[in-house]
């Protein structure tokens, strides 16, 4: 099992025309994942990678049966596109672009959860079930199959984490990068709650970083659920005020700080890791003491 | 983006929000005229993006605009928590009666915008907020819909002011709602928003931040940014497309991710080093960018050496590798170096590496000691 896609996930790519969508695309391809079009406006009609790009999403939709959307539409658009597959019925839109304007975000984020859809990202790196499904740009090499749940809101850091779970023998059901801005379709605790019910997934990577609430609210959940997680939490020295790279990683006053976050996942009975390294260590021994 | 307080003001104007009578001035002959104009008692107020100007001696009350020159000159050039002061905003005097708090801002854990109105203003709203949380009324907006009449009824409600002041207060809640909403800000503040001896209302002080993704769309922001102000290595990666943190620190910092960048910082601290810089080079960056952001690290003084941490992922190692070597060949590196480069092709970069006797760390915390062991003072 694994969460939100599979191997029957067809897959859309939003901007497949430019060079990162192009770039990813190909991936995806040589990776066996089943992209099945691509979207750009005024570039209906064209192959690109030997796939049909259309003008709209609602076409792409209707003449290949994607049932989800990768985007890599530049900033000024990218709201537009989000909006445009959410619209177009998609239950699953992965939004790659960094640089979204937040005021665009808050109504993308709400459109979406009006319609029950899932909105990744935006700024993120999208999700990978290992031998299944991409539909994102993280180098699918380093990444297993095994019972392992990953959530972050960071990329590298992301594969920092993974390519150690794998070297340890310790494969993963679903890796999902929530993003890296204030506002996001989705957060910690709704793919939580997506790994609580999935059968295979054993044990769960969170990594969080400085800024917003998300920690916290995801740990109050975990006050109450049995779900195994180990938590790391990036830019415990961090300045506050200054912007650490990702528009949403910033401490503001006293709102979003590490320390915040660490106190909340210990309250919570979650072992909050010091290390990416420790954070494998600490994995692995929950799943050896699991029945 | 952060505004100044007469920036924010001007602004402020523009959606009909009284403010005080004044101007900017930047030399104490301008403050002088300024003063004479107005022709009654100013106030001269530092403009830096610090807090606590008041408690730091910059901002004055003159009588006269003699006085009003002699503070200026004063306060501009004076330091405020390391920010030097270029600009004085010279306005009337006011004699508050109440201070109330007003803003709009992002409620992160919902994702929506957030309307706060205080009968406590004029003091730290984060301290209002965890003493007294019941001094703040919180209204959450539509993110469609955004700011009602109604959720202005609820603001003004439990104000105690009089009528005619409920109306005009809820003309400055609908007018800082327009700001917000219209210019992209993730936060418009009025604290204080003055209810004066005469009964008017007047923004006494303004605390703008701009959405810096919004840029593309408000070309008249660029005239805002001041470019005196930014940190000039800070300036110098936003124009090459980097992101840069200046630090206070002494190990130099080059890394791909912000959250591994973060980490990074994180480790160097545990093993007893402090980071000079935050860099992420991004994703897929290139030899010559890299190259770049060899230089801009490098550039900054307090630097006594340099940890490259590197996660290949769209990045590729052997580009890193290249981009590291263009900077010995072409910078005069003077600090030790240690490399981490862990993900694609990180044999062909290992090996560039190699071949020219720099060595890598096999892992994060390994070079995090080896850079910390060689920058440690006293280390020559």
């Amino acid at each position: 099992m694994s969460i939100l896609i599979d191997s029957s996930t067809r897959v859309l790519v939003q901007g497949l025309t430019g060079k990162e969508g192009r770039f990813h695309a190909q991936q995806m391809i040589e990776s066996g994942i089943r992209v099945v079009a691509g979207v750009t406006p005024g570039r209906g009609g064209q192959q690109v990678l030997g796939l049909p790009v259309f003008d709209s999403v609602p076409e792409a939709v209707q003449a290949t049966g994607a049932n989800a959307s990768l985007l890599f539409v530049p900033p000024a658009a990218a709201a537009d596109a989000c909006l445009e597959a959410l619209e177009a019925g998609l239950p699953l839109v992965v939004c790659i672009t960094e640089g979204v304007p937040v005021h665009d975000m808050v109504k993308v984020r709400a459109e979406s959860l009006r319609r029950g859809a899932r909105l990744l990202g935006p700024n993120c790196p999208g999700l990978i079930s290992p031998g299944k499904c991409k539909l994102g740009i993280m180098p699918a090499g380093i990444f297993s199959s095994g019972p392992v749940g990953v959530v972050s809101r960071s990329g590298t850091l992301t594969y920092q984490v993974v390519d150690e779970l794998t070297r340890a023998g310790l494969g993963q059901t679903t890796c999902v990068g929530i993003g890296g801005d204030p506002v996001l379709g989705t957060g910690f605790l709704e793919i939580l709650q997506l790994f609580e019910q999935d059968q295979e997934t054993r044990a769960v990577a969170l990594i969080g970083e400085i800024g917003g609430t998300a920690e916290e609210d995801a740990a109050r959940w975990l006050q109450q659920s049995g779900l195994p997680v180990v938590a790391f939490i990036a830019g415990q020295t961090a300045p506050p005020g200054k912007r650490m790279g990702h528009a949403g990683a910033i401490v503001s006053g006293s709102g979003g700080t590490a320390r915040a976050k660490v106190e909340a996942f210990r309250e919570a009975g979650v072992h909050v890791a010091e290390t990416t390294t420790e954070m494998v260590q600490e994995l692995k021994a929950l799943l050896d003491r699991a029945p | 983006m952060n505004l100044h307080e007469f920036q924010g003001k001007r602004l402020f104007q523009g959606v009909g929000i009284p403010i005080p009578r004044g101007q900017v001035a930047d030399s104490p002959d301008q403050a002088r005229a300024t003063a004479s104009d107005l022709d009654v008692p100013v106030v001269v107020k530092a403009q830096v993006h610090a807090g606590g100007r008041g408690k730091a001696g910059g901002v004055l009350k003159a009588a006269n605009p003699e006085e009003a020159a002699r503070h200026a000159s004063r306060i501009l050039g004076m330091e405020i928590k390391g920010l030097k002061v270029r600009n004085v905003l010279v306005e009337e005097a006011i004699t508050i009666d109440r201070e109330l708090y007003l803003g709009f801002t992002l409620d992160r854990s919902i994702g929506t915008h957030a309307a706060m109105l205080s009968s406590v203003g004029g003091v730290n709203i984060e301290e209002v907020a965890t003493r007294n949380p019941e001094a703040i009324m919180k209204v959450h907006l539509h993110p469609h819909l955004g700011l009602q009449d109604h959720h202005v009824r609820r603001l003004v409600h439990g104000t105690g002011l009089d009528l005619a002041q409920k109306v005009a207060l809820g003309q400055v809640i609908r007018g800082l709602w327009h700001l917000y909403s219209e210019s992209d800000c993730s936060l418009a503040e009025i604290n204080p928003l003055a209810v004066l001896h005469d009964g008017r209302l007047v923004a006494a002080d303004s605390k703008i931040d701009l959405d810096d993704n919004a840029l593309f769309r408000h070309p008249e922001w660029l005239e805002l940014r001041e470019v005196a102000e930014e940190d000039p290595l800070e300036r110098r990666a936003r124009e090459l497309g980097l992101s840069y943190v200046r630090l206070d620190g002494e190990v130099g910092i080059l890394g791909n991710g912000a959250g591994l960048v973060m980490t990074t910082l994180d480790v160097v601290q545990r093993v007893g080093g402090r980071a000079a810089n935050f860099l992420d080079v991004g994703g897929g960056a290139g030899s010559a960018l890299v190259r770049e952001a060899m230089r801009l690290v490098l550039d900054d003084p307090n630097v006594r050496g340099v940890l490259v941490n590197i996660f290949g992922g769209i990045t590729r190692c052997d580009e890193v590798a290249r981009g590291i070597l263009a900077g010995l060949d072409d910078l005069d590196i003077q600090v030790p170096l240690v490399i981490r480069l862990s993900g694609t092709n990180q044999e062909e970069g290992r090996r560039l590496l190699s071949e020219r006797g720099l060595q890598t760390a096999d892992s994060m915390t390994e070079a995090a000691a080896r850079i910390v062991a060689l920058t440690r003072p006293g280390t020559p």
